[in-house]
């Protein structure tokens, strides 16, 4: 399955989101900024880097870096499947693919939905959280998607990968 | 609707660029032959005074006031030099060399690269004023319009002569253009037509006369007739009394150099190359819709017919490729063309004699590698002036003829371009060059590095040898600055010496960035790419032939050297298909003069690959140099060897290697 | 509109002027040279020729008297362009059969509403 979404606009005041799910938890990240949509395909492995940094694809002839998000916030690793989903970020001009469980939706975010920090106790690195939001009772964790492709953060680990 | 003209400035820039290195490989060649022949030289003077005036042209409409105001003066001196009223000797050609080069900063300025600086260009300004004196010709100003200039009602007769048609003129026209300025009255004379029988259509025998009412200054009405004025009888006079005359002169504004934006590099392409493109994209288009037509509604009977279309279209591909890969080729006279002037100037400050010869200049190289590697050659060339050749009494003292010689030449080897430069100069000091290693802490003393070892050293930072830093050879423009942009490009520089007979830089280039001739190597479930360049030869290793070191890391034999053992399956964290040495390959790598072994699963190939950057979205990886796009879609890697090599150093206690013939002992590892 | 032949040595006046009269909707065909504005124009006829004065291989004033003899160009509007202080190659034009001419420095207005009093 390829997807590409096409470009929804999306208001100021009421942005959209593509929601996704890791480990039971739901996050969100800001539709603009999601280029598209794609099935897991083998990744060729890049040496001395982290172990999130599961390897390289080619996106149409570019070479992008493919992230799994589970390791990224030190959660379970979780074999890939069918459902496995990588979701392609461009951030700036710089892509990078994102390896979650499974898509779910796109959501309009505003101040309705949206609630405070204070109350959240989580694993999840807070330097990634964006903010937080309710859609249904179910809590959504808002990413900010430029942290999470930050270069520092991608920068070499101090070994070879492992597999 | 207003036309935007900077989007002409970067073909002017070019253009004006080009026709000034033109104009001075003219000049050198004058003065080296001055009058061989008189008739050559006085077209040679009449090219060189076209390129000036056209660049004058270019700058006064594009508003560049000083490049205009320069170059319409030293238009005049080029004029009387063609015209004969003065002659070329070695005194002008020096000016007019300078002049080039103060062009070129003008230039430069108004491109918005630096300030202009006025000194400088007044200096050379009052050289060429000072030059012209004796002949200078008054250009007569303008002649105020003394004639009342402005009027409520003007007459005009207007009679043209027979011929004016002649001259593609129409008076049709300019009686419309005379309505426009105001109200027209026109009274037809047509008393000089004559009978039918005796007419000539091609004649003009009507004359008119007008009666504009207007306020019309003179100077309208003028510039309407101005080009008939001598193909008619014209009479303008103004009726009534003429308002107070409202001087009007518009001075030519002289705009400031405007900063312009480019719109990026660019690329001046012969459309010869471009018609190539044209075609071969035709026949891929036309294999395109035969393998469309095979594919819908396929049968097996059809599979011949797609075979043929899949051949077809690898055959257009390729030719595209390689079209479209020549369309960014130049031609290294770009660069070499710098290389006469250069040489001349420092060899007459240095107080050397210098030939140069050049050889090779069609060859040619991608427009990024030539525009990157033209900085390293001048270095080099610069080099070779100020260490490598002597005085002229210093070589005749040595037996050698006092003028020296610089040779650089370019050829293509398979898919490199080779550019040697060798001057026939002392060669390498290696005592001072030893005594020098020892200092920056390259060597120990009591070591002394072999020959090769030496060559190499010279090539790390802070290894210049001349006592007082010339400006020639730069402040800390070493030669390790040098090979850096040469590797950066994907080449190498090698240096060869006699102590006595001269020196030798061998440039290594790639044809082109984005195509690299790779060996495919198979370690563990992972394929990679190797350059070719890094790679000397392979052999099988058995167990016994490799060696542990304490502290890590193995070395094995290799003739009279121990090089380091690098495994890539540890490197990498993968797995082999076997541990044992005996049952996959080891590749000898070489890259900046040190070597190690690849121990590898299998050697799969050679394949070209297009060279993918890794970070454009990523980031450097030590031992990666990029990836590509294989054939099945998955990306491989292509290795660095010198990262490689150097990943290997680090790993290997080197320390421990300090046995007599290794030959990596002596000097540390670069980095 | 109108066909018309420019022929200058300089690359960078001869895309001003094609693209300044192509933006209008004349079609401009380039020469770079006197010799070789002269074989285009023999091969066709154009509405207008506009040359520059000083070109390689057949300059300004030599072209205009070759296309003066030529039967298609016996009337054709020919202009020249001459900088302020060439005032005696302005007078050698057009005595050698020359429209009128245009005066460098110009920009892409004047230029237009000159080719525009021309063509009619």
């Amino acid at each position: 399955m390829h997807a590409e979404i096409a470009s929804i606009s999306s208001t100021a005041v009421e942005p959209l989101y593509l929601t996704f799910s890791l480990a039971g938890q739901d996050y969100a990240v800001p539709i603009a900024k999601v280029q598209e949509i794609r099935e897991w395909t083998r990744v060729t492995p890049l040496p001395n880097s982290p172990r999130y940094v599961r390897g390289v694809l080619s996106l149409r002839g570019t070479i992008v870096p493919i992230i799994d998000m589970r390791l990224r916030f030190q959660l379970e690793e979780k074999p890939y499947d069918s459902f496995t989903v990588i979701v392609v970020v461009n951030v700036g001009g710089r892509l990078a693919g994102l390896v979650v469980d499974t898509v779910s939706d796109v959501v309009r975010i505003g101040s309705a939905e949206r609630c405070t920090m204070s109350d959240f106790e989580g694993k999840t690195n807070r330097a990634f959280i964006e903010e937080l939001a309710q859609i249904n009772g179910n809590l959504l964790i808002v990413l900010d998607v430029d942290r999470l492709l930050n270069v520092e953060d991608l920068a070499t680990g101090a070994g070879p990968s492992e597999q | 609707m207003a036309i935007d003209l900077r989007q002409f400035h970067q073909t002017f820039f070019d253009e004006s660029l080009e026709g000034l290195a033109g104009m001075e490989t003219a000049l050198l060649r004058l003065e080296k032959n001055p009058s061989a022949n008189s008739t050559d030289d006085r077209e040679t003077l009449n090219a060189i005074f076209r390129v000036v005036h056209s660049i004058k042209g270019g700058s006064g409409t594009f508003g560049f006031g000083w490049v205009a105001d320069f170059s319409h003066l030293l238009e005049g001196l080029l004029d009387d030099l063609r015209e004969g009223r003065r002659t070329l000797d070695k005194a002008v050609v020096s000016m007019l060399l300078r002049t080039v080069d103060c062009l070129r900063n003008l230039l430069d300025a108004a491109r918005g690269n630096k300030m202009v600086d006025k000194t400088a260009v007044e200096n050379v300004t009052q050289a060429l004023e000072d030059l012209r004196r004796a002949d200078a010709v008054v250009v007569a100003a303008p002649s105020v319009d003394s004639k009342p200039d402005s009027a409520q009602r003007w007459r005009i007769a207007f009679k043209p002569k027979l011929q004016l048609f002649r001259t593609g003129n129409d008076p049709w026209r300019i009686l419309r253009e005379l309505a426009l300025l105001g109200e027209i009255k026109v009274t037809c004379d047509s008393t000089a037509l004559p009978a039918w029988h005796e007419m000539d259509p091609e004649c003009c025998y009507l004359g008119w006369s007008i009666e504009l009412t207007g306020n019309v200054t003179r100077a309208a009405i003028d510039e309407i007739f101005s080009w008939v004025v001598d193909d008619a009888a014209l009479e303008i006079a103004p009726l009534a009394e003429p308002t107070t005359p409202v001087a009007h002169r518009e001075a030519h504004t002289d705009a400031k150099p405007t900063m312009v934006k480019l719109h990026g590099p660019s690329l001046r392409v012969s459309t010869l190359k471009v018609d190539t493109l044209m075609d071969i994209v035709g026949e891929l288009v036309i294999t395109q819709t035969m393998l469309q037509q095979t594919a819908t509604a396929f049968a097996p009977k059809d599979l011949p017919q797609l075979l043929v279309g899949l051949t077809q279209l690898e055959r257009n591909v390729r030719e595209l490729q390689e079209s479209v890969m020549s369309i960014r080729l130049l031609p290294l006279a770009f660069v070499f063309s710098r290389l006469p002037r250069l040489v001349r100037d420092i060899g007459e400050q240095l107080g050397k004699q210098v030939e140069l010869r050049l050889a090779g200049e069609h060859t040619e190289l991608d427009k990024t590698v030539i525009e990157r590697i033209s900085d390293p050659l001048l270095h080099m060339v610069r080099n070779a002036l100020d260490h490598g050749i002597e005085s002229p009494a210093e070589r005749r003292a040595a037996g050698k003829p006092a003028t020296a010689t610089i040779r650089l030449e370019a050829q293509q080897k398979g898919g490199n371009v080779i550019i040697e430069i060798e001057d026939d100069g002392r060669g390498l000091d290696y005592d001072k060059i030893f005594a020098r290693a020892v200092e920056q802490g390259y060597a120990s003393a009591n070591a002394r590095p072999t020959q090769e070892q030496l060559q190499e050293v010279i090539f790390h930072p802070g290894m210049t040898t001349s006592d007082a830093v010339t400006d020639l050879s730069g402040r800390g423009v070493g030669l390790d600055v040098v090979r850096n942009n040469v590797r950066s490009l994907g080449g190498n520089v090698e240096i060869y010496s006699r102590p006595g007979q001269g020196t030798r830089f061998t440039v290594r280039l790639p044809l082109t960035l984005a195509i690299l001739d790779g060996l495919g190597l198979q370690v563990g479930d992972q394929t990679y790419i190797l350059p070719l360049v890094s790679i000397t030869e392979s052999v099988r290793l058995t167990a016994d032939d490799l060696q542990s070191i304490p502290g890590g890391g193995e070395v094995f034999a290799l003739r009279k050297d121990y090089l380091p053992l690098v495994r890539l399956h540890d490197l990498f964290g993968l797995a082999p298909r076997s541990p044992d040495v005996s049952h996959g390959t080891t590749v000898i790598i070489e890259a900046d003069g040190s070597r190690a072994g690849l121990f590898v699963d299998e050697i799969l190939g050679q394949q070209q690959v297009v060279i993918k950057s890794l970070e454009t979205h990523y980031q450097r990886i030590d031992g990666i140099a990029a990836a590509t796009i294989l054939g099945n879609g998955t990306v491989s890697l292509i290795l660095d060897a010198g990262g490689l090599i150097r990943l290997a150093y680090a790993h290997t206690n080197v320390a421990a290697m300090r046995r007599p013939v290794a030959p990596l002992a002596a000097i540390a590892p670069l980095h | 509109m109108a066909t018309i032949l420019t022929a200058d040595d300089t690359a960078t006046m001869r895309q001003m002027i094609s693209f300044t009269l192509g933006s209008v909707g004349h079609e401009v065909v380039q020469a770079p040279d006197g010799a070789e504005a002269l074989k285009i124009a023999s091969t066709r006829k154009f509405d207008l020729v506009i040359a520059d004065i000083n070109m390689p291989n057949m300059d300004g004033i030599s072209l205009v008297k070759s296309l003066r003899a030529l039967p298609d160009y016996r009337f054709t509007p020919i202009l020249i362009l001459t900088t302020e202080s060439q005032e005696e190659r302005r007078q050698q034009g057009r005595s050698a059969g020359a429209t009128g001419w245009i005066v460098k420095p110009f920009n892409p207005e004047q230029l237009l509403t000159v080719v525009k009093k021309v063509l009619g």
